[in-house]
């Protein structure tokens, strides 16, 4: 019993790490921002989540001390990657002019996403062809 | 064999944080980079974990979650700047 706990828990740290080295390795390798968005806040989070569930399995198994605190830490990272994925891709979108005029216009009257600080679509700060008007008419 | 388990986890970590310091040092953009920092912080997470395992003590676990929390709310005050030009308005 505690040879077959000791290698389930070995197996969850070797996947866990497995699954960061290939978030950090697709950081490097893929070649645009937003390709580069997904590697890490996806696999990343599964090698946290992989290498928590071999805590906590380590300490209720073999060392009788069995604990929750890693699911506050899986459960705060599962809630905080798609929020940090979804700041970064706004910011992008923001920052390339070009990808504004690939994107479809939004409903309403806003905008991707906004320099101006009262979300009134009128103020923008940098004068720009304005996006509202379609360039194929 | 948890030791040795443990022993290849700390390496690949290692070197999954070493490609996301040359991230850091070449990325073309500044989301790049800021994307390469958040992974930098999960992988310290993952590291904490680890060598957590390693000694057998539950007391790095507050370490973890303060890196978690730190990591998270510096990324989104840098995106913040970049989507507002201001942190908190």
């Amino acid at each position: 019993m505690a040879g077959l706990s000791e290698l389930l828990v070995s197996a969850l740290i070797l996947i866990g790490a497995f699954f960061l080295f290939v978030g950090s390795f697709g950081l490097v390798k893929l070649p645009d921002v937003m390709r580069r968005l997904h590697a890490p806040t996806k696999s990343t989070t599964l090698g946290i989540g992989s290498l928590l569930i071999a805590s906590m399995l380590y300490l209720a198994l073999l060392r009788d001390d069995p604990s929750l605190h890693e699911l506050i830490i899986s459960v705060f990272l599962f809630l905080t990657a798609p929020i940090t994925a979804h700041m970064i891709s706004k910011a992008h979108i923001l920052r390339n002019r070009a990808l504004q005029q690939e994107l479809p216009q939004p409903p309403g009257d806003e905008g991707w996403a906004t320099l101006d600080p009262h979300g009134a679509n009128e103020t923008r700060l940098d004068p720009e062809p304005t996006r509202s008007t379609n360039a194929k008419d | 064999m948890i030791a040795t388990a443990c022993l290849i986890a700390v390496g690949v970590i290692s070197v999954s944080a070493l490609m996301n310091l040359f991230r850091l040092a070449t990325g073309p953009d500044v989301l790049d980079r800021i994307l390469s920092l958040d992974t930098l912080t999960i992988n310290a997470i993952g590291l904490v974990v680890v060598i957590g395992i390693w000694f057998g003590t539950s007391l790095y676990f507050e370490i973890a979650l303060l890196f978690a929390s730190v990591g998270f709310l510096s990324t989104v005050a840098f995106c913040k700047y970049l989507l507002r030009g201001n942190v908190i308005e």
